[in-house]
């Protein structure tokens, strides 16, 4: 009994110090933009959410999904053309994108829970290529130009997001959002039955559980989410090409959830800023960025399979702190 | 003119060729990846890294030792399946007993450093690599004109194909192979050296895919992104024949390319996807494939 009143206070204890990380990260996201280039920044926060979003099918479904480029990519078309040729305001274009995204994840999660495993990694990467063929092939992505000069617009109809610091504030609250509903999946009774899958997926089909409806409504909805991180990104940049529909882009989250920690909240957030600050680097010094990230992938693959902040959170200071997972 | 399907003849008989030709990459690669996974139950994402090592090889083995066509036809695929055996020593046996998807993410990885660093020493652009003297020119064969070489690489290829498949079923190693790929354990418990057998698997497996490299540097050029975008279209067709049967992979690798190569005359925009597209029907009305069993 003491010893259960004893785990108790620790635990509640853990969760004060979890939310005191949480309050410090959100704090430090505010002030950074004084102090770093406001479009880097961006960048890394539409990443982070897009490697979340995957993470969600990833991480806590089991499924490895090959073409995410699809939905990021494609919702950058969508929103660009939305704000660009149709003249939608900011949010209304977003909007768009993320639609457009949830669709194309509808169609391609009908194909793909059919297999699984390996079979469902190919089958989402062919679909994807098949999507990119479309791309260069349709007419209002304007195929290797690109949509470009896509005006960023007033928020609401108050709010110029042609200011840096503006953006900066938008797309931190959209990635709060999109951190939260992610956080919300997950704490759900869908997001339980979706780790359930995870862990066993006959046992869960035999407990009576329509596996493949869940599975595609966790497609669907990481497909969504990625979709407001491609739609954001398009609206960053002003443009939206071909190499975000590419499955190099499908390739590049993968290693960001994979180094960040596959089945964590954060590691995605942490893995894409780390891939991000490194292309960065890389793009500067003439050195191949293809053979650094792959080397990486080997690396982990071989030897950090929890990633940073699962290493992390199965050490002691993470014990510590009431991260280590439970089972 | 013959007309066939309102189509002239010579277009559709070209188209046809095309096809098979085509056909004969994407059977070999599939084969490959096929026996690979068959043992190792790891899909080989490097095998477009391996396929453009090869064609390499071939390039790089004429313009430095002048070695000609014929020799680098044997040297490319030993040289790409002894990389592949160290690969699979040092990094991919550590990973079978972890979930298959590792073994894919790794090879994914392994396949980014082999392109980067090609495309960092040679550009992306197509370095050319001469027809062998041998097989220059062509033939009238009275309905078309038929370029010598693309027959020799329909010819190898075919021989290449049956020949693995009767080194998988009808030698005495071929047999231990499928006996180690029904149940490992148990071959291992009778004395056969099962690690040795998944490097050999793993670097045969390499050497065809180099093989059908060199195949391939005559008729397109060897260059460094030569092997990624071809891969995603090899993996849509393994979906398609199922991984459960060698002859399975051969014959759907020969079917598509002949499909994509008609797709081409009667409706060019859609010849980019027809196999994705069909990948899709095949899923609709058969998941586990049209050669496979379902795992």
């Amino acid at each position: 009994m003491t010893e259960l009143t004893l785990n108790k206070q620790q635990d509640l204890q853990a969760q004060r110090i979890q939310l005191g990380l949480l309050a410090v990260g959100i704090v430090a996201l505010v002030i950074v933009p004084f102090f770093l280039y406001p479009v880097f920044l961006m960048k890394v926060l539409c990443f982070a959410l897009f490697a979340c979003a995957f993470n969600l099918l990833l991480g806590y479904t089991g499924l490895l999904s090959f073409g995410h480029a699809a939905f990021f990519g494609g919702a950058s078309y969508f929103t660009a053309h939305a704000i660009k040729e149709w003249g939608f305001p900011p949010e209304a274009g977003i909007l768009v994108g993320v639609v457009g995204a949830a669709f194309l994840g509808l169609v391609m999660g009908f194909f793909a829970i059919r297999r699984q495993g390996i079979y469902f990694a190919m089958i989402t990467l062919a679909l994807a290529q098949m999507f990119y063929f479309f791309c260069v092939q349709a007419p209002f992505t304007k195929g290797e130009d690109g949509l470009q000069a896509v005006p960023r617009g007033y928020f609401l109809g108050i709010v110029d997001l042609g200011q840096p610091l503006n953006m900066y504030f938008f797309v931190l609250m959209v990635f709060m959002i999109g951190i939260f509903i992610i956080w919300r999946i997950i704490h759900s009774p869908f997001g339980m039955i979706l780790r359930s899958i995870r862990e066993n997926e006959n046992r869960a089909i035999s407990l009576g559980y329509s596996v493949r409806a869940y599975k595609l409504g966790a497609f669907v909805m990481s497909a969504a989410l990625t979709g407001l991180a491609g739609a954001v990104k398009a609206l960053v940049f002003q443009f939206a090409t071909l190499t975000d529909v590419a499955w190099q882009m499908s390739g590049e989250v993968i290693l960001m959830t994979l180094l960040g920690g596959i089945g964590t909240i954060f590691g995605p957030v942490i893995g894409a800023g780390f891939v991000v600050t490194l292309q960065n680097y890389l793009a500067a010094s003439g050195f191949p960025v293809t053979v650094v990230t792959g080397l990486i992938f080997m690396v982990c693959v071989l030897l950090f399979r929890r990633g940073i902040v699962g290493e992390f959170n199965a050490s002691r200071l993470g014990a510590r702190l009431g991260l280590r997972s439970k089972n | 003119m013959t007309m066939i399907f309102g189509i002239p003849l010579q277009a559709f008989l070209g188209q046809l060729l095309v096809g098979l030709i085509n056909g004969s990459f994407y059977a070999m690669l599939s084969l490959g990846l096929a026996i690979i996974f068959g043992l190792l139950r790891v899909i080989n994402f490097a095998h477009g890294a391996q396929y453009m090592m090869g064609a390499f090889a071939g390039f790089l083995l004429l313009s430095w030792l002048g070695i000609n066509y014929w020799f680098a036809l044997i040297l490319g695929p030993v040289i790409v399946g002894l990389s592949g055996a160290v690969v699979e020593r040092f990094a991919l046996s550590r990973l079978y007993k972890l979930d298959h998807l590792y073994g894919l993410l790794f090879t994914f990885g392994l396949a980014l450093v082999i392109e980067g660093g090609f495309r960092y020493f040679y550009g992306s652009s197509g370095q050319p690599y001469a027809t062998p003297a041998l097989l220059s020119g062509g033939v009238n064969l009275g309905f078309m004109y038929m370029p010598i070489y693309r027959g020799w690489v329909v010819v190898a290829s075919l021989v290449v194909c049956i020949g693995t498949w009767l080194l998988i079923e009808k030698t005495k190693l071929g047999s231990y192979l499928r006996a180690a790929t029904e149940n490992p354990v148990l071959v291992q418990s009778f004395g056969i050296n099962v690690p040795l057998l998944l490097t050999l698997t793993y670097a045969l497996g390499a050497g065809l895919a180099a093989l059908a490299g060199i195949l391939a540097a005559p008729i397109y050029q060897v260059s460094p992104l030569m092997g990624s975008n071809l891969i995603i279209v090899v993996f849509a067709i393994v979906v398609v024949g199922g991984m459960g049967s060698i002859m399975g992979a051969i014959v759907t690798g020969y079917m598509l390319g002949i499909l994509e190569g008609l797709t081409k005359v009667f409706y060019p925009e859609a010849s980019n996807i027809v196999i994705f597209v069909i990948m899709a029907i095949v899923l609709l009305v058969r998941p586990a494939g049209l050669f496979g069993r379902d795992a």
